[in-house]
Formats: structure tokens, sequence, C-alpha cells
């Protein structure tokens, strides 16, 4: 599902490069459940940003389903990143003024699906994370927990074939973020592939695999869990 | 996607969100409108007075009358004065083809003259006006009860007068006919047979309301004029210039009179035309300059709306990284920008554009009530082809506005936007 051959990035600010991933060489598997650890400054934000074509690179290849993603236009990244890919941010990032099923409902907005069809879509998305009656509630109204979970039901709606969490749990508290981590189980069954940018080590667990990221390099795989996915 | 109910949900809630700054940013659009109306229709009230000052006059005429010879010619000495005549009429009419109507005329009264008009035992002074039935043609006047001369009254020259409205209140009683009673002109008794109004009350032509018109050739038997008349009113065919015309007038009748060809100084004359072009060019000139200012006005208010939306699109940098990250093409973020401009730009145009009318229209109210007749000032207003080319102008005032902040807006770097705060 998503190849990296030989992939760098540097970063210029002032006069010498910042070489943050070197040479990097990865390949996640379709409806593989995988989280990326590292400190900070690994280069795990910004390889994330690659993969979710947020970023460019300056050499090597991206292969996302089998397209070469490289100096792509505006537009066609767009619409890779509305197709292939789903975000969730730690900050859940939600339209503050949009209630949560126009939340929901938004990817669809860009694919040019009427207001109508796409409101009952982010209905049941909503409904597969729960928050049914909640739908008409904005943001500020929710929980951090609830929040999360609507932006994951965005991130589903335009059926994707990759997640891309950056630290999905990183405001919630230990409860609620065992609740989305459930979540994310529960999509990787249904074989979508899941990335999970992380720093806590009992989420890196609940992944089949552990990339570990030092200072632009990977540093190591760790496979576990071998029985999911 | 533009009647996306979604689409104007977010551009109220951007509009509203800090309502004071887009009232302010609304505000220098609403007034640049505002003054580019009332500045045209102000114009055109001025245009409208002084145009009206022409009086009824159709501008393909002319006047021209005789002042007396400056130069010898033919054995006959500078400084001779003579007078036009019932001949230099059938002339004119042979030697130019040009020539539509020919109004020969002469006056008692008017500048300083008394005329001694009576009735019964009312008397009064008016200017006493010789004319044919074709001044109707030149100087168009409103009958309102019988008739204006016609070819008979002159003809047989008829002892009967065309009385001005005010001759008449003058004259004769509120209630009473006037039409068949005698008034006596100068120790002559006439019949009159019509009283007439002018069509516009606040021009030159006001004067006209206080004057008698009797049949020319009735005049010059009853006051000794002879032959002779005082000027002619002269009017071309629709598809000559009366500029032309004037030139060829003048050497005829200086052929007539004896008057040397380069005696510039023995007839007097006055063209409406070329006054009239005049006056074109000076209005043209005034509309150039509001529509300049004018312009100038709303481009200040629409540097405004453009300088807010690079706010705006500052203050939402975030949530344009979210929208780029969940595959928002770079054009439905520019057209949200835009749309959300061109809104604003079109709500406070669109008052300007009523407000401005609104006052357009006050004003005149109350030069009618109160029944201002200025010759500087008359019926301020704006033509429906000028509301619709402003509002043509607001609304690509409000695209250009939007379309650079909206350019910002979709070369947001989505990676930064998402690490900023808000």
């Amino acid at each position: 599902m998503i190849k990296l051959v030989g992939l760098n990035k540097y970063y210029y600010l002032g006069k010498t490069p910042l070489h943050v991933l070197k040479d990097v060489d990865l390949e996640i598997g379709s409806g593989e459940l995988v989280s990326i650890m590292g400190s900070s400054g690994s280069g795990k934000s910004t390889l994330l940003n690659i993969l979710g074509i947020l970023d460019s690179y300056q050499s090597g290849e991206y292969y996302l389903d089998n397209h070469l993603v490289k100096d792509l236009s505006q537009r066609k990244a767009a619409k890779y990143r509305n197709q292939f890919l789903g975000f969730i941010f730690q900050s859940f990032n939600l339209l503050n003024y949009k209630t949560a099923v126009e939340n929901v409902a938004l990817p669809l907005y860009y694919q040019g699906v009427p207001r109508k069809k796409r409101n009952a879509l982010a209905m049941e998305y909503l409904e597969k994370v729960n928050l049914l009656d909640r739908a008409e509630h904005l943001p500020s109204e929710l929980s951090g927990g609830q929040q999360q979970r609507v932006a994951i039901a965005r991130a589903l709606i335009a059926n994707p074939k990759v997640i891309l969490a950056d630290e999905p749990t990183g405001a919630l508290d230990s409860e609620t973020s065992n609740e989305v981590m459930n979540l994310f189980r529960m999509v990787n069954k249904e074989g979508i592939t899941v990335v999970i940018v992380t720093h806590e080590n009992e989420i890196a667990a609940q992944t089949d695999r552990l990339i570990r990221l030092r200072d632009g390099v990977i540093d190591h795989h760790v496979v576990q869990n071998q029985t999911s996915g | 996607m533009i009647l996306d109910r979604d689409n104007w949900h977010e551009v109220y809630v951007v509009l509203s969100r800090n309502p004071l700054r887009t009232f302010l940013t609304a505000f220098g659009v609403f007034w640049g409108i505002f003054m580019l109306i009332v500045m045209l229709g102000s114009g055109k009230g001025l245009q409208n007075g002084v145009q009206a000052d022409f009086g009824s006059y159709a501008t393909n005429s002319m006047f021209i009358w005789a002042q007396g010879t400056s130069m010898p010619y033919k054995g006959l000495p500078a400084n001779r004065y003579f007078e036009l005549n019932n001949r230099d009429v059938e002339v004119l009419f042979d030697r130019i083809p040009e020539i539509q109507t020919i109004a020969p005329r002469t006056q008692l009264g008017g500048y300083g003259e008394n005329t001694d008009i009576s009735r019964n035992n009312i008397k009064g002074s008016f200017s006493v006006m010789g004319d044919v039935p074709e001044l109707m043609e030149i100087n168009p006047k409103k009958i309102k009860e019988g008739r204006f001369l016609n070819h008979f009254d002159v003809l047989e020259k008829r002892k009967v007068a065309v009385i001005g409205r005010r001759v008449k209140d003058v004259l004769f009683d509120l209630d009473e006919d006037a039409l068949g009673q005698s008034i006596s002109i100068n120790g002559v008794y006439f019949t009159v047979i019509g009283v007439f109004d002018v069509f516009n009350e606040a021009t030159s032509d006001e004067d006209e309301i206080e004057t008698i018109f009797i049949p020319i050739s009735t005049f010059q038997q009853a006051f000794n004029r002879g032959e002779n008349i005082g000027w002619m009113s002269i009017m071309t065919k629709a598809d000559a210039h009366i500029a032309d015309i004037e030139d060829k007038v003048k050497s005829v009748l200086a052929d007539q009179h004896s008057v040397h060809p380069d005696d510039k100084r023995a007839f007097g004359s006055w063209n409406m035309e070329k006054q009239f072009l005049k006056m074109q060019n000076l209005f043209t000139g005034i509309n150039f300059l509001i529509w300049i200012v004018g312009i100038g006005t709303l481009l200040a208010g629409v540097i405004g709306i453009s300088n807010i939306m690079l706010i705006v699109v500052k203050e939402r940098t975030k949530e344009i990284g979210v929208r780029k990250a969940l595959g928002a093409y770079p054009w439905s973020i520019i057209s949200q920008i835009v749309l959300e401009a061109i809104t604003l730009t079109s709500i406070a145009g669109y008052l300007g554009l009523i407000a401005g009318v609104a006052t357009l229209e006050g004003v005149n109210r109350l030069l009618v009530k109160f029944e201002v007749k200025s010759e500087m000032f008359q019926n301020p207003e704006v033509d429906f082809k000028v509301a619709i080319t402003a509002t043509g102008i607001i609304i690509i005032a409000g695209a250009i506005a939007g379309l650079i902040p909206a350019q910002k807006a979709a070369r947001i770097n989505p990676v930064i936007a998402l690490k900023t705060e808000g």
C-alpha cells in the first residue's frame, strides 16, 4: 500500500541544509496497523506529512497504492488526499462552527456530493463511532474523546485506503485513548491501513508493527501482535 | 457547488464573527457607491438645470438679426442701420434648401420698452410678438385654451391674439373665459383666440407666459413697421447642421442688404446647436471627473475589503490547512474566499446604491415640495443604465478584492498551517 524507496528530505533553514529523512526505505502492506515512534526531531512528523502528501521530498520515490507520488500539482495532491487518505490529528482539528455531522461530511463536499446525501452518509459514520445523539452538536459542546471520534468518522467517510494519525491520543486520558485505539483496530479489521505516529508505548504496543525512527533513519522494526491484521 | 447551503453558512459565520470589523469594512464600499451615485445624480441635475435653460428651442435652430454695418460697401457708408424684411424670408427659402422653417419675428415691449395693454379698466405691460404659425415648430408651447395663430390669421391680417397664462391671470378674473374677448394693445383692439403655457417653468421660457402673440402681418400694419421684421428664427432640416447654415444665411442676407461680405458685425446671430454642444462637452467632462473620483473612492473601499480578507485568511490558516488535508481543491478554497469578498461588497454596494438613489429622490421631492426652481439644478437622477453599471462594478470589485487573499489562501502550506495555533 505504501512504499518508500531511498527517500531523502532536507529542510533549508539558513546556510546548511537540514537532512531530516535519510535514504528511508519503507514498506507498509495493505491492511497493516503500524505505529511510528521516535524522539522529537527524529523526522517522524515529516515522514507522516510526506505520507500524507502534505509535504514534498527531494529524492527517492513514494508509491501510494502503486501511484508514484512525486511533484504533484496542488489539484492532483488534493485529489489523492481526498481519495486515498484520512487524517487524524492530535488536536482533532474539527471546524468549530460546523456541527459534528457537518464536520464528518466535509470530505464528501470536496467530492461534489450533494448536501443531503453527504449528511445522510455522515450520520451513518457517526453511528459507527457511537455518536449519533451528538450529530447536531458543535465541537465545543463535545468532550475530547467525542471530538476525536468525530474526527475518525470524518477520516473514514471518503472510504480511504490509509488512515494517518498524528498523536491521535496525545490530548486524551487513558480511558478515552483506549476507546480511540479500539476504533482504530475496528477500522483496521475492515481492511484499512492505519499508520499512527505516537510517543506512547502503550499505544504503540497495540499495533502490528512498530517502526522506530532515529535522526531520520529507520532504526528498527518490531513486529508484534501477529494475530491481528 | 456555489449553491450549496454550507457555502453561504460559512460566509455568514466568517462575516459575523467580527461584526464591527465587517461593518466598518463594508462601510468603505457603501460610501464609495453612495458617493458615485449621488455625484452622478447631482451632475445630471446640474445638466438638467442648465440644459433646461435653453428653453424648448429646437437645438437645430438659430436666431439672426441686423445690427448695422461696420464697413462701407458699394458706395454705402459704414455704421449704416438697416432692417430685415419679409422679402429676406422668401430669398433665404429660395437660396438655402437645407432650411426647414423660418419664423420672421417682431416685438413690442421687452428690453425696458413699455407697452400699454388693457382690458376694461385693467392695465398691464407685456411683450407683444408679431409671429407666424411656424414658431410652434421652433419653440413649441402648450396650448391651454383655443388655438395658436394659423396661416389665415397672417394672410388676412386678422386682429387676433394668443396670450400667455400670466397675461390671462392679470387681465381676466379667475373663472372668466378669455376666448372671444377683446384686449387693447397700444390702442388697437385684438380678439383673444388662445391661451398658452410653457412646458417647463424653471427656464427662460418662463418670461413667455407674460407674452402676447399676434400675426406678424397684423403687427407690421398696426404698429407701422411696413415690411420690416425684428429678427428671424431659422430651423434646418434634420440632416443639416445649423452651424453650416449660419454662414450661408449671413452671406445671402449680406447680398440682399448690400453689406460687405467680410462685415462680421452687420448681423448678430445665436446658434443653439453650438451652445448646446458646448454644454454637452462640459458635462461629458464633469461626468468623466465624477467617475474618476467615484471609482477612486470605491477603490479605497475595495482595498479595505481586500485587506480584511487577508486578515481573515490569516486567522483561518489552520482551518485552511485542515481543509487541504481533507482534500480541498485549490479552486474550492479560492472560490470560498472570493465568494465572501463578493458577498460583502455586494451587500454594502447594494445598500450604497439604494441609499444614493433614495438621497437623490429625497432631494428631488424637496425641490418639488418647496417649488425650488433653480436655473442651475433640476431633477437630479440616475438612469437605470448607470445603476446596472454600478452593480456590475461592485461585483467585479468584490471579485478583485477577494482574489489576492484567495490566492494567498490557496498557497498556504498545509504542514505549516496545521502547526499554527487557533
